[in-house]
Protein backbone atom coordinates (compact mmCIF):
# COMPACT_ATOMS: atom_id res chain seq x y z
CA UNK A 1 0.00 0.00 0.00
CA UNK A 2 1.62 3.07 -0.97
CA UNK A 3 0.64 6.38 0.93
CA UNK A 4 3.39 8.61 0.15
CA UNK A 5 1.37 11.80 -1.43
CA UNK A 6 1.17 11.23 -5.42
CA UNK A 7 3.41 13.16 -7.28
CA UNK A 8 1.97 17.17 -7.21
CA UNK A 9 -0.63 16.18 -4.81
CA UNK A 10 -0.92 19.63 -2.31
CA UNK A 11 -0.31 18.48 1.01
CA UNK A 12 -2.64 19.05 3.20
CA UNK A 13 -3.16 18.77 6.85
CA UNK A 14 -6.25 16.28 6.03
CA UNK A 15 -3.81 14.39 3.97
CA UNK A 16 -1.35 13.80 6.50
CA UNK A 17 -4.09 13.24 9.02
CA UNK A 18 -4.91 10.38 6.60
CA UNK A 19 -1.28 9.01 6.32
CA UNK A 20 -1.13 9.16 10.33
CA UNK A 21 -4.60 6.83 10.50
CA UNK A 22 -3.10 4.16 7.88
CA UNK A 23 0.04 4.12 9.89
CA UNK A 24 -1.63 3.63 12.77
CA UNK A 25 -3.83 0.51 11.65
CA UNK A 26 -0.91 -1.71 10.19
CA UNK A 27 0.45 -1.30 13.74
CA UNK A 28 -3.11 -2.25 15.11
CA UNK A 29 -3.19 -5.21 12.50
CA UNK A 30 -0.04 -6.46 13.89
CA UNK A 31 -1.05 -6.97 17.28
CA UNK A 32 1.24 -4.02 19.09
CA UNK A 33 0.23 -3.09 22.64
CA UNK A 34 -0.66 0.58 22.82
CA UNK A 35 -0.79 3.20 25.79
CA UNK A 36 -3.12 6.18 25.77
CA UNK A 37 -0.30 8.91 25.70
CA UNK A 38 1.99 6.71 23.29
CA UNK A 39 -0.06 4.88 20.66
CA UNK A 40 2.95 3.82 19.13
CA UNK A 41 4.71 2.30 21.94
CA UNK A 42 6.44 -1.07 21.65
CA UNK A 43 5.96 -4.04 23.54
CA UNK A 44 8.27 -5.03 25.83
CA UNK A 45 9.51 -8.76 24.32
CA UNK A 46 10.58 -7.64 20.84
CA UNK A 47 10.91 -4.93 18.66
CA UNK A 48 7.18 -4.40 17.57
CA UNK A 49 6.72 -8.07 17.01
CA UNK A 50 8.48 -8.48 13.53
CA UNK A 51 10.00 -11.78 12.64
CA UNK A 52 13.44 -11.69 14.38
CA UNK A 53 14.61 -14.51 12.18
CA UNK A 54 13.99 -14.90 8.30
CA UNK A 55 11.78 -17.76 7.11
CA UNK A 56 12.89 -20.82 5.00
CA UNK A 57 13.06 -19.32 1.04
CA UNK A 58 12.65 -23.00 0.08
CA UNK A 59 10.00 -23.42 -2.72
CA UNK A 60 7.82 -26.48 -3.29
CA UNK A 61 9.81 -28.52 -4.80
CA UNK A 62 12.04 -28.98 -1.33
CA UNK A 63 9.24 -30.77 0.67
CA UNK A 64 8.51 -32.79 -2.48
CA UNK A 65 12.52 -33.32 -2.24
CA UNK A 66 12.07 -34.69 1.60
CA UNK A 67 9.01 -37.25 0.33
CA UNK A 68 10.75 -38.36 -2.52
CA UNK A 69 14.28 -38.84 -1.42
CA UNK A 70 13.57 -40.70 1.72
CA UNK A 71 11.02 -43.30 0.06
CA UNK A 72 14.22 -43.70 -2.87
CA UNK A 73 16.94 -43.76 -0.02
CA UNK A 74 14.79 -46.46 1.99
CA UNK A 75 13.90 -48.70 -1.16
CA UNK A 76 17.51 -48.74 -2.05
CA UNK A 77 18.02 -50.25 1.97
CA UNK A 78 14.94 -52.80 1.80
CA UNK A 79 16.20 -53.90 -2.29
CA UNK A 80 19.78 -55.04 -0.52
CA UNK A 81 17.92 -56.80 2.62
CA UNK A 82 15.28 -58.24 -0.05
CA UNK A 83 17.91 -59.59 -2.10
CA UNK A 84 19.47 -61.14 1.26
CA UNK A 85 17.00 -63.03 2.12
CA UNK A 86 15.78 -64.58 -1.21
CA UNK A 87 12.72 -62.32 -1.27
CA UNK A 88 10.59 -62.57 -4.71
CA UNK A 89 12.95 -61.31 -7.34
CA UNK A 90 9.99 -59.24 -8.89
CA UNK A 91 10.15 -57.42 -5.16
CA UNK A 92 13.85 -56.84 -5.32
CA UNK A 93 14.08 -55.52 -9.20
CA UNK A 94 10.61 -53.36 -8.68
CA UNK A 95 12.86 -51.50 -4.94
CA UNK A 96 15.94 -51.25 -7.06
CA UNK A 97 13.63 -49.29 -9.67
CA UNK A 98 11.85 -47.28 -6.77
CA UNK A 99 15.45 -46.30 -5.68
CA UNK A 100 16.62 -45.57 -9.50
CA UNK A 101 13.86 -43.65 -10.16
CA UNK A 102 13.66 -41.59 -6.77
CA UNK A 103 17.35 -40.83 -6.89
CA UNK A 104 16.84 -39.14 -10.82
CA UNK A 105 14.02 -37.24 -9.56
CA UNK A 106 16.21 -35.75 -6.69
CA UNK A 107 18.39 -33.57 -8.22
CA UNK A 108 15.72 -32.25 -10.65
CA UNK A 109 13.59 -31.25 -7.74
CA UNK A 110 16.55 -29.46 -5.80
CA UNK A 111 18.13 -27.52 -9.20
CA UNK A 112 14.70 -26.23 -9.47
CA UNK A 113 14.52 -25.00 -6.11
CA UNK A 114 17.91 -23.08 -6.88
CA UNK A 115 17.62 -19.34 -7.23
CA UNK A 116 20.57 -19.89 -9.88
CA UNK A 117 19.67 -23.27 -11.64
CA UNK A 118 22.79 -22.94 -13.85
CA UNK A 119 25.24 -22.96 -10.88
CA UNK A 120 23.96 -26.61 -9.16
CA UNK A 121 27.37 -28.05 -9.70
CA UNK A 122 29.07 -25.56 -7.33
CA UNK A 123 27.35 -27.73 -4.64
CA UNK A 124 30.20 -29.76 -5.12
CA UNK A 125 33.04 -27.36 -5.41
CA UNK A 126 33.55 -27.86 -1.52
CA UNK A 127 33.07 -31.22 0.61
CA UNK A 128 31.55 -29.70 4.58
CA UNK A 129 30.99 -32.00 7.10
CA UNK A 130 29.46 -29.30 9.36
CA UNK A 131 26.76 -28.15 6.68
CA UNK A 132 24.27 -30.91 6.20
CA UNK A 133 23.44 -28.97 2.69
CA UNK A 134 26.62 -29.83 1.69
CA UNK A 135 26.70 -33.86 3.09
CA UNK A 136 23.22 -34.20 1.68
CA UNK A 137 24.25 -33.19 -1.70
CA UNK A 138 27.38 -35.46 -1.42
CA UNK A 139 25.29 -38.24 -0.16
CA UNK A 140 22.42 -38.18 -3.24
CA UNK A 141 25.65 -38.22 -5.39
CA UNK A 142 26.88 -41.14 -3.62
CA UNK A 143 23.47 -43.08 -3.47
CA UNK A 144 22.87 -42.30 -6.91
CA UNK A 145 26.54 -43.80 -7.79
CA UNK A 146 24.97 -46.89 -5.88
CA UNK A 147 21.51 -47.38 -6.94
CA UNK A 148 22.68 -46.57 -10.87
CA UNK A 149 25.29 -49.70 -10.51
CA UNK A 150 22.57 -52.05 -8.64
CA UNK A 151 19.66 -51.61 -11.16
CA UNK A 152 22.28 -52.12 -14.49
CA UNK A 153 23.49 -55.06 -13.11
CA UNK A 154 20.45 -56.41 -12.35
CA UNK A 155 18.82 -55.53 -15.43
CA UNK A 156 21.48 -56.82 -17.59
CA UNK A 157 21.55 -60.47 -16.00
CA UNK A 158 18.01 -60.39 -16.20
CA UNK A 159 18.80 -60.02 -19.91
CA UNK A 160 20.67 -63.22 -19.85
CA UNK A 161 24.32 -61.66 -19.36
CA UNK A 162 25.98 -63.97 -17.43
CA UNK A 163 29.45 -61.94 -16.62
CA UNK A 164 29.90 -63.08 -13.44
CA UNK A 165 31.22 -59.72 -12.60
CA UNK A 166 27.52 -58.33 -12.97
CA UNK A 167 26.88 -60.07 -9.51
CA UNK A 168 29.56 -59.06 -7.44
CA UNK A 169 28.64 -55.48 -8.72
CA UNK A 170 24.95 -55.76 -7.47
CA UNK A 171 25.73 -57.32 -4.54
CA UNK A 172 28.18 -54.63 -3.22
CA UNK A 173 25.98 -51.95 -4.88
CA UNK A 174 23.11 -52.61 -2.66
CA UNK A 175 25.11 -52.99 0.18
CA UNK A 176 26.48 -49.59 -0.72
CA UNK A 177 22.82 -48.55 -0.89
CA UNK A 178 22.32 -49.99 2.90
CA UNK A 179 24.31 -46.91 3.81
CA UNK A 180 23.78 -44.48 1.59
CA UNK A 181 20.05 -44.68 1.23
CA UNK A 182 19.76 -44.78 4.71
CA UNK A 183 22.07 -41.54 5.07
CA UNK A 184 19.79 -40.13 2.57
CA UNK A 185 16.08 -40.43 3.92
CA UNK A 186 17.70 -39.83 7.73
CA UNK A 187 19.65 -36.79 6.27
CA UNK A 188 16.99 -34.06 5.93
CA UNK A 189 15.58 -33.94 9.30
CA UNK A 190 19.11 -33.16 10.09
CA UNK A 191 18.95 -30.55 7.56
CA UNK A 192 16.02 -29.28 9.34
CA UNK A 193 17.38 -29.77 13.14
CA UNK A 194 20.79 -27.91 12.87
CA UNK A 195 19.31 -24.23 11.49
CA UNK A 196 18.72 -21.29 14.10
CA UNK A 197 14.63 -22.02 13.23
CA UNK A 198 13.18 -22.51 16.73
CA UNK A 199 10.85 -24.98 15.60
CA UNK A 200 13.12 -27.48 13.65
CA UNK A 201 15.97 -27.29 15.91
CA UNK A 202 14.08 -27.88 19.10
CA UNK A 203 12.82 -30.91 17.01
CA UNK A 204 16.13 -32.04 15.85
CA UNK A 205 16.36 -36.04 17.74
CA UNK A 206 12.95 -36.71 16.40
CA UNK A 207 12.79 -35.49 12.96
CA UNK A 208 15.46 -37.74 11.37
CA UNK A 209 13.58 -40.93 12.78
CA UNK A 210 10.06 -38.99 11.34
CA UNK A 211 11.63 -38.83 8.05
CA UNK A 212 13.26 -42.41 8.06
CA UNK A 213 9.56 -43.85 9.24
CA UNK A 214 8.14 -41.61 6.21
CA UNK A 215 10.47 -43.14 4.21
CA UNK A 216 9.98 -46.48 5.00
CA UNK A 217 6.23 -46.69 5.16
CA UNK A 218 5.84 -44.91 2.03
CA UNK A 219 8.51 -47.09 0.08
CA UNK A 220 6.27 -50.35 1.65
CA UNK A 221 2.89 -48.36 0.65
CA UNK A 222 4.39 -47.61 -3.02
CA UNK A 223 4.58 -51.52 -3.11
CA UNK A 224 1.41 -52.58 -2.31
CA UNK A 225 0.10 -49.97 -4.70
CA UNK A 226 2.44 -51.92 -7.06
CA UNK A 227 0.81 -55.42 -6.43
CA UNK A 228 2.90 -56.53 -4.27
CA UNK A 229 -0.17 -57.61 -1.36
CA UNK A 230 2.54 -59.82 0.13
CA UNK A 231 3.12 -60.20 4.12
CA UNK A 232 6.01 -58.22 4.15
CA UNK A 233 4.62 -54.83 3.02
CA UNK A 234 1.71 -55.87 5.43
CA UNK A 235 4.10 -55.93 8.08
CA UNK A 236 6.10 -53.03 7.59
CA UNK A 237 3.07 -50.76 6.72
CA UNK A 238 2.19 -51.45 10.13
CA UNK A 239 5.31 -50.52 11.62
CA UNK A 240 5.76 -47.04 9.75
CA UNK A 241 2.19 -46.46 11.12
CA UNK A 242 2.87 -47.19 14.34
CA UNK A 243 5.56 -45.51 14.71
CA UNK A 244 4.42 -42.49 13.18
CA UNK A 245 1.61 -42.62 15.70
CA UNK A 246 3.71 -42.79 18.24
CA UNK A 247 5.76 -39.79 17.07
CA UNK A 248 1.92 -37.92 16.68
CA UNK A 249 1.30 -38.49 20.26
CA UNK A 250 4.80 -36.81 21.19
CA UNK A 251 4.28 -33.74 18.84
CA UNK A 252 0.44 -33.47 20.01
CA UNK A 253 0.72 -33.97 23.86
CA UNK A 254 4.43 -31.72 24.16
CA UNK A 255 3.09 -28.05 24.11
CA UNK A 256 6.09 -26.28 24.80
CA UNK A 257 5.86 -22.47 23.56
CA UNK A 258 7.96 -23.63 20.42
CA UNK A 259 5.63 -25.93 19.59
CA UNK A 260 2.82 -23.41 18.73
CA UNK A 261 3.27 -23.77 15.13
CA UNK A 262 2.65 -27.93 15.34
CA UNK A 263 -0.99 -26.80 16.89
CA UNK A 264 -1.94 -23.51 15.62
CA UNK A 265 -2.83 -21.65 11.93
CA UNK A 266 -2.36 -23.26 8.97
CA UNK A 267 0.52 -25.09 9.79
CA UNK A 268 -1.20 -26.80 12.92
CA UNK A 269 -4.26 -27.59 10.77
CA UNK A 270 -2.17 -29.42 7.76
CA UNK A 271 0.05 -31.02 10.83
CA UNK A 272 -2.54 -32.46 12.11
CA UNK A 273 -4.60 -34.09 9.16
CA UNK A 274 -1.38 -35.45 8.18
CA UNK A 275 -0.77 -36.89 11.49
CA UNK A 276 -4.01 -38.47 11.04
CA UNK A 277 -3.47 -39.34 7.24
CA UNK A 278 -0.20 -40.93 7.99
CA UNK A 279 -0.79 -42.70 11.56
CA UNK A 280 -4.53 -43.67 13.01
CA UNK A 281 -5.81 -43.67 9.64
CA UNK A 282 -3.78 -46.44 8.10
CA UNK A 283 -3.31 -48.23 11.33
CA UNK A 284 -7.57 -48.62 10.74
CA UNK A 285 -8.28 -49.54 7.85
CA UNK A 286 -5.28 -51.89 8.07
CA UNK A 287 -6.63 -53.48 11.14
CA UNK A 288 -10.18 -53.94 9.61
CA UNK A 289 -9.57 -54.62 5.84
CA UNK A 290 -5.82 -55.02 5.98
CA UNK A 291 -6.82 -58.76 4.49
CA UNK A 292 -8.67 -57.55 1.29
CA UNK A 293 -6.23 -55.90 -1.35
CA UNK A 294 -9.16 -52.37 -1.17
CA UNK A 295 -7.97 -52.27 2.71
CA UNK A 296 -4.32 -52.73 1.84
CA UNK A 297 -4.25 -49.93 -1.26
CA UNK A 298 -5.95 -47.37 0.61
CA UNK A 299 -4.13 -47.50 3.42
CA UNK A 300 -1.23 -47.28 1.24
CA UNK A 301 -2.61 -44.12 -0.49
CA UNK A 302 -3.70 -42.71 3.26
CA UNK A 303 0.08 -42.92 4.25
CA UNK A 304 1.52 -41.56 1.26
CA UNK A 305 -0.55 -38.67 1.42
CA UNK A 306 -0.14 -37.65 4.97
CA UNK A 307 3.60 -38.93 4.56
CA UNK A 308 3.92 -36.24 2.01
CA UNK A 309 1.51 -33.47 3.37
CA UNK A 310 3.60 -33.73 6.53
CA UNK A 311 6.44 -32.33 4.58
CA UNK A 312 5.01 -29.76 3.43
CA UNK A 313 3.27 -28.73 6.98
CA UNK A 314 7.35 -28.95 8.81
CA UNK A 315 8.25 -26.41 6.32
CA UNK A 316 5.24 -24.26 7.10
CA UNK A 317 5.33 -24.48 10.30
CA UNK A 318 9.17 -23.53 10.24
CA UNK A 319 7.67 -20.29 8.50
CA UNK A 320 5.42 -19.36 11.36
CA UNK A 321 8.57 -20.22 13.90
CA UNK A 322 10.61 -17.60 12.42
CA UNK A 323 7.68 -14.75 13.88
CA UNK A 324 7.39 -15.68 17.01
CA UNK A 325 10.47 -13.49 18.16
CA UNK A 326 9.30 -13.27 21.73
CA UNK A 327 8.74 -17.34 21.90
CA UNK A 328 11.83 -17.87 20.87
CA UNK A 329 13.66 -14.75 22.73
CA UNK A 330 11.88 -16.22 25.66
CA UNK A 331 13.56 -19.74 24.76
CA UNK A 332 16.89 -18.45 24.76
CA UNK A 333 16.55 -16.62 28.47
CA UNK A 334 15.37 -20.21 29.85
CA UNK A 335 18.54 -21.99 28.30
CA UNK A 336 15.96 -24.12 25.85
CA UNK A 337 18.33 -23.11 23.28
CA UNK A 338 21.53 -24.69 24.49
CA UNK A 339 22.36 -27.73 22.54
CA UNK B 1 44.98 -6.82 7.46
CA UNK B 2 43.71 -6.16 11.29
CA UNK B 3 40.83 -8.09 12.80
CA UNK B 4 37.69 -4.93 11.80
CA UNK B 5 35.03 -4.37 13.66
CA UNK B 6 31.69 -2.12 13.88
CA UNK B 7 31.17 -0.65 17.10
CA UNK B 8 27.09 0.69 16.88
CA UNK B 9 26.20 2.85 19.22
CA UNK B 10 21.95 3.51 20.18
CA UNK B 11 23.30 6.47 22.73
CA UNK B 12 24.31 8.63 20.12
CA UNK B 13 22.28 7.40 17.16
CA UNK B 14 19.72 10.68 15.57
CA UNK B 15 17.72 8.25 13.22
CA UNK B 16 18.96 9.97 10.22
CA UNK B 17 18.96 6.84 8.22
CA UNK B 18 22.18 8.25 6.69
CA UNK B 19 23.60 5.04 6.66
CA UNK B 20 20.88 3.56 4.99
CA UNK B 21 21.09 5.60 2.25
CA UNK B 22 24.91 5.51 1.72
CA UNK B 23 25.06 1.94 1.98
CA UNK B 24 22.21 0.92 -0.76
CA UNK B 25 24.12 3.93 -3.08
CA UNK B 26 27.65 2.65 -2.60
CA UNK B 27 26.51 -1.30 -3.40
CA UNK B 28 23.82 -0.73 -5.60
CA UNK B 29 21.60 -1.96 -3.68
CA UNK B 30 17.58 -2.10 -4.64
CA UNK B 31 15.22 0.08 -2.41
CA UNK B 32 13.17 -1.04 -0.34
CA UNK B 33 9.96 -0.29 -1.55
CA UNK B 34 7.42 2.85 0.34
CA UNK B 35 5.14 1.70 2.98
CA UNK B 36 3.84 2.89 5.80
CA UNK B 37 4.47 0.46 8.94
CA UNK B 38 3.31 2.25 11.79
CA UNK B 39 5.84 1.61 13.91
CA UNK B 40 7.49 5.24 14.80
CA UNK B 41 9.45 6.38 12.06
CA UNK B 42 11.09 3.08 11.05
CA UNK B 43 9.53 1.81 7.21
CA UNK B 44 12.45 -0.21 6.79
CA UNK B 45 10.61 -3.05 9.62
CA UNK B 46 14.11 -5.37 9.11
CA UNK B 47 17.46 -6.58 7.58
CA UNK B 48 17.31 -8.47 4.24
CA UNK B 49 18.67 -9.00 1.09
CA UNK B 50 18.37 -5.31 -0.19
CA UNK B 51 18.63 -4.25 3.27
CA UNK B 52 22.11 -4.12 5.23
CA UNK B 53 21.29 -1.27 7.09
CA UNK B 54 18.20 -0.84 9.34
CA UNK B 55 17.42 2.16 11.46
CA UNK B 56 15.28 1.35 14.60
CA UNK B 57 13.51 2.85 16.24
CA UNK B 58 12.41 2.43 19.98
CA UNK B 59 9.62 3.97 22.03
CA UNK B 60 10.06 3.33 25.24
CA UNK B 61 8.18 4.01 28.62
CA UNK B 62 10.94 4.89 30.58
CA UNK B 63 10.49 5.56 33.90
CA UNK B 64 13.96 5.07 35.48
CA UNK B 65 16.47 7.18 34.09
CA UNK B 66 17.28 10.51 32.46
CA UNK B 67 15.21 10.99 29.20
CA UNK B 68 16.56 10.98 25.76
CA UNK B 69 13.04 13.13 24.64
CA UNK B 70 11.91 14.83 28.11
CA UNK B 71 8.04 15.40 27.53
CA UNK B 72 5.58 15.04 30.18
CA UNK B 73 5.08 11.47 31.09
CA UNK B 74 7.97 9.01 30.87
CA UNK B 75 8.98 8.29 27.47
CA UNK B 76 12.27 7.94 25.30
CA UNK B 77 12.80 7.57 21.43
CA UNK B 78 15.84 5.25 21.12
CA UNK B 79 17.23 4.59 17.59
CA UNK B 80 20.35 2.02 16.41
CA UNK B 81 21.54 0.90 13.27
CA UNK B 82 21.28 -2.59 13.15
CA UNK B 83 24.04 -4.30 10.95
CA UNK B 84 25.29 -7.89 10.42
CA UNK B 85 26.98 -9.52 12.84
CA UNK B 86 30.09 -10.94 11.90
CA UNK B 87 29.88 -13.59 14.08
CA UNK B 88 33.15 -15.16 15.31
CA UNK B 89 31.49 -18.92 14.33
CA UNK B 90 29.10 -17.67 11.98
CA UNK B 91 25.87 -19.66 11.25
CA UNK B 92 25.71 -19.12 7.68
CA UNK B 93 28.96 -19.48 6.48
CA UNK B 94 28.95 -23.12 8.04
CA UNK B 95 25.63 -23.88 6.59
CA UNK B 96 26.70 -22.72 2.95
CA UNK B 97 27.20 -25.86 0.76
CA UNK B 98 29.28 -23.85 -1.99
CA UNK B 99 31.60 -22.11 -0.43
CA UNK B 100 30.35 -19.31 -1.37
CA UNK B 101 30.32 -17.81 1.89
CA UNK B 102 33.54 -16.90 3.19
CA UNK B 103 35.76 -15.57 5.80
CA UNK B 104 38.00 -12.49 4.76
CA UNK B 105 41.23 -11.45 5.89
CA UNK B 106 39.30 -8.73 8.23
CA UNK B 107 37.70 -11.42 9.96
CA UNK B 108 34.52 -10.43 8.30
CA UNK B 109 31.63 -12.78 6.44
CA UNK B 110 31.59 -12.24 2.92
CA UNK B 111 29.07 -14.03 0.46
CA UNK B 112 30.82 -14.02 -3.29
CA UNK B 113 27.85 -13.15 -5.46
CA UNK B 114 29.83 -14.76 -8.38
CA UNK B 115 29.79 -18.13 -6.13
CA UNK B 116 26.65 -18.27 -4.29
CA UNK B 117 23.53 -20.71 -6.31
CA UNK B 118 20.61 -19.53 -4.33
CA UNK B 119 20.00 -22.77 -2.20
CA UNK B 120 18.24 -20.76 0.54
CA UNK B 121 20.33 -22.89 3.85
CA UNK B 122 21.84 -20.04 5.15
CA UNK B 123 18.61 -17.89 5.49
CA UNK B 124 17.13 -20.67 8.02
CA UNK B 125 21.25 -21.19 10.03
CA UNK B 126 21.53 -17.22 10.58
CA UNK B 127 20.54 -17.09 14.32
CA UNK B 128 20.63 -13.45 13.47
CA UNK B 129 18.02 -12.83 11.17
CA UNK B 130 20.28 -11.36 8.58
CA UNK B 131 20.93 -13.16 5.13
CA UNK B 132 17.97 -13.66 3.01
CA UNK B 133 17.50 -14.22 -0.87
CA UNK B 134 16.75 -11.54 -3.24
CA UNK B 135 13.61 -13.49 -4.95
CA UNK B 136 14.33 -11.00 -8.33
CA UNK B 137 18.11 -12.23 -8.30
CA UNK B 138 17.66 -15.70 -7.04
CA UNK B 139 20.82 -15.13 -4.49
CA UNK B 140 20.94 -14.40 -1.22
CA UNK B 141 23.02 -11.44 0.12
CA UNK B 142 23.81 -8.81 3.12
CA UNK B 143 26.29 -6.38 4.53
CA UNK B 144 29.71 -6.93 2.69
CA UNK B 145 31.57 -5.18 5.23
CA UNK B 146 31.84 -2.66 2.58
CA UNK B 147 35.00 -5.08 1.87
CA UNK B 148 36.19 -3.16 -1.38
CA UNK B 149 35.92 0.03 0.40
CA UNK B 150 38.49 -1.63 3.18
CA UNK B 151 40.55 -3.17 0.11
CA UNK B 152 41.96 0.74 -0.43
CA UNK B 153 41.89 2.06 2.62
CA UNK B 154 38.37 3.33 2.89
CA UNK B 155 36.00 3.21 5.75
CA UNK B 156 32.44 1.35 5.09
CA UNK B 157 29.73 3.42 3.29
CA UNK B 158 27.52 3.79 6.86
CA UNK B 159 30.35 4.21 8.60
CA UNK B 160 31.83 7.12 6.77
CA UNK B 161 28.04 9.04 6.02
CA UNK B 162 27.19 8.63 9.72
CA UNK B 163 27.21 12.38 10.87
CA UNK B 164 27.39 11.24 14.98
CA UNK B 165 29.66 8.58 15.22
CA UNK B 166 27.20 6.47 16.73
CA UNK B 167 28.57 4.10 13.38
CA UNK B 168 32.54 3.59 14.21
CA UNK B 169 34.48 1.55 12.71
CA UNK B 170 38.46 0.43 13.25
CA UNK B 171 40.49 -2.07 14.51
CA UNK B 172 38.09 -4.69 16.82
CA UNK B 173 40.43 -4.43 20.09
CA UNK B 174 40.24 -0.50 20.16
CA UNK B 175 36.45 -0.49 19.72
CA UNK B 176 36.14 -3.26 22.27
CA UNK B 177 38.22 -1.30 24.82
CA UNK B 178 35.99 2.08 23.07
CA UNK B 179 32.93 0.10 23.88
CA UNK B 180 33.60 -0.95 27.36
CA UNK B 181 34.24 2.66 28.37
CA UNK B 182 31.62 3.92 26.85
CA UNK B 183 29.35 1.56 28.38
CA UNK B 184 30.81 2.79 32.21
CA UNK B 185 30.96 6.27 31.26
CA UNK B 186 26.95 5.68 30.43
CA UNK B 187 26.34 4.33 33.99
CA UNK B 188 28.05 7.02 35.51
CA UNK B 189 26.08 9.34 33.44
CA UNK B 190 22.58 7.52 35.24
CA UNK B 191 21.63 5.55 32.37
CA UNK B 192 21.79 2.41 34.39
CA UNK B 193 19.98 -0.24 31.20
CA UNK B 194 23.31 0.53 28.96
CA UNK B 195 25.01 -2.53 28.01
CA UNK B 196 27.23 -3.94 25.35
CA UNK B 197 25.42 -6.47 22.85
CA UNK B 198 28.25 -8.66 21.88
CA UNK B 199 27.22 -12.42 22.62
CA UNK B 200 30.74 -13.97 23.66
CA UNK B 201 29.47 -16.40 26.15
CA UNK B 202 27.54 -18.25 23.49
CA UNK B 203 28.17 -20.39 20.71
CA UNK B 204 28.57 -17.31 18.30
CA UNK B 205 31.69 -16.67 20.62
CA UNK B 206 31.11 -13.34 20.06
CA UNK B 207 30.70 -10.57 16.86
CA UNK B 208 32.38 -8.31 14.94
CA UNK B 209 29.60 -5.61 14.90
CA UNK B 210 28.61 -5.04 18.55
CA UNK B 211 26.28 -2.80 19.82
CA UNK B 212 25.83 -0.49 22.92
CA UNK B 213 22.18 -0.55 23.47
CA UNK B 214 19.91 1.15 26.49
CA UNK B 215 17.19 -1.83 27.65
CA UNK B 216 17.01 -5.13 26.70
CA UNK B 217 18.54 -6.62 23.17
CA UNK B 218 14.77 -8.43 22.63
CA UNK B 219 13.76 -4.67 22.56
CA UNK B 220 15.89 -4.03 19.32
CA UNK B 221 15.04 -7.65 17.99
CA UNK B 222 18.71 -8.89 19.07
CA UNK B 223 18.52 -12.50 20.26
CA UNK B 224 19.32 -12.86 24.36
CA UNK B 225 21.66 -15.69 24.01
CA UNK B 226 21.70 -16.68 19.91
CA UNK B 227 23.59 -20.26 19.46
CA UNK B 228 25.30 -21.75 16.02
CA UNK B 229 22.85 -23.83 14.36
CA UNK B 230 26.12 -26.21 14.13
CA UNK B 231 26.15 -26.80 17.98
CA UNK B 232 22.75 -28.96 17.11
CA UNK B 233 24.46 -30.92 14.59
CA UNK B 234 25.81 -33.57 16.95
CA UNK B 235 22.53 -34.59 18.72
CA UNK B 236 20.84 -34.69 15.43
CA UNK B 237 23.13 -37.34 13.77
CA UNK B 238 23.64 -39.23 16.14
CA UNK B 239 19.45 -39.49 16.33
CA UNK B 240 20.03 -40.18 12.77
CA UNK B 241 22.07 -42.72 12.71
CA UNK B 242 20.72 -44.46 15.56
CA UNK B 243 17.05 -44.42 13.91
CA UNK B 244 18.95 -46.06 10.56
CA UNK B 245 20.41 -48.90 12.42
CA UNK B 246 16.97 -49.57 14.20
CA UNK B 247 15.46 -49.18 10.81
CA UNK B 248 17.48 -51.34 9.11
CA UNK B 249 17.09 -53.99 11.82
CA UNK B 250 13.06 -53.93 11.54
CA UNK B 251 13.75 -54.06 7.75
CA UNK B 252 15.73 -57.08 8.19
CA UNK B 253 13.43 -58.47 10.37
CA UNK B 254 10.23 -58.45 8.68
CA UNK B 255 11.91 -59.48 5.33
CA UNK B 256 13.72 -62.56 7.65
CA UNK B 257 10.69 -63.45 9.16
CA UNK B 258 7.90 -63.40 6.42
Amino acid sequence: MNALPEPGERISEERLQEIKRMAGEASLAAGVAKTAAHPQIQGRDSYYGLPGLKPPVWTWEVPLYFFVGGISGVSGCMAFVAHFFHSDPALVRALLWMGFVGSALCPVLLIADLGRPARFLYMLRVFKWRSPMSMGVWILVAYSLCITPALLAHELMLRGFTWPLLAWVQWSAEGACVVTGLLLAAYTGVLLGATANPLWSAHRRVLPAHFLTSGLGGASAILELMGFLVPVTQVLGFVGAGVEMALGVIFETRRREVDVPLHHGISGIAFRVAGVLDAPAPLFVRLLWGSMPQGRYAAAILFLAGSLLSRYAWIWAGRFSAKQPDAEFRRQRTGAARP
Amino acid sequence: MTKAAFLTDATICIGCKACEVACKEWNNVPADGFEWSGFSYDNTKALGASTWRHVMFLEQPQTAGPQITATTDPFRWVFLSDVCKHCANSGCLEACPTGAIVRTDVESVHVQADICNGCGYCVVSCPFGVIDKNPDDGRAFKCTFCYDRQKVGLMPACATACPTQSIQFGPYDELQERAKSRVAELHQRGYSDAKLYDPKETSVGGIHAFFVILGEPENYNLPPAPEVPTVYLRSAWTSALISAVILFAIVCAAFALT
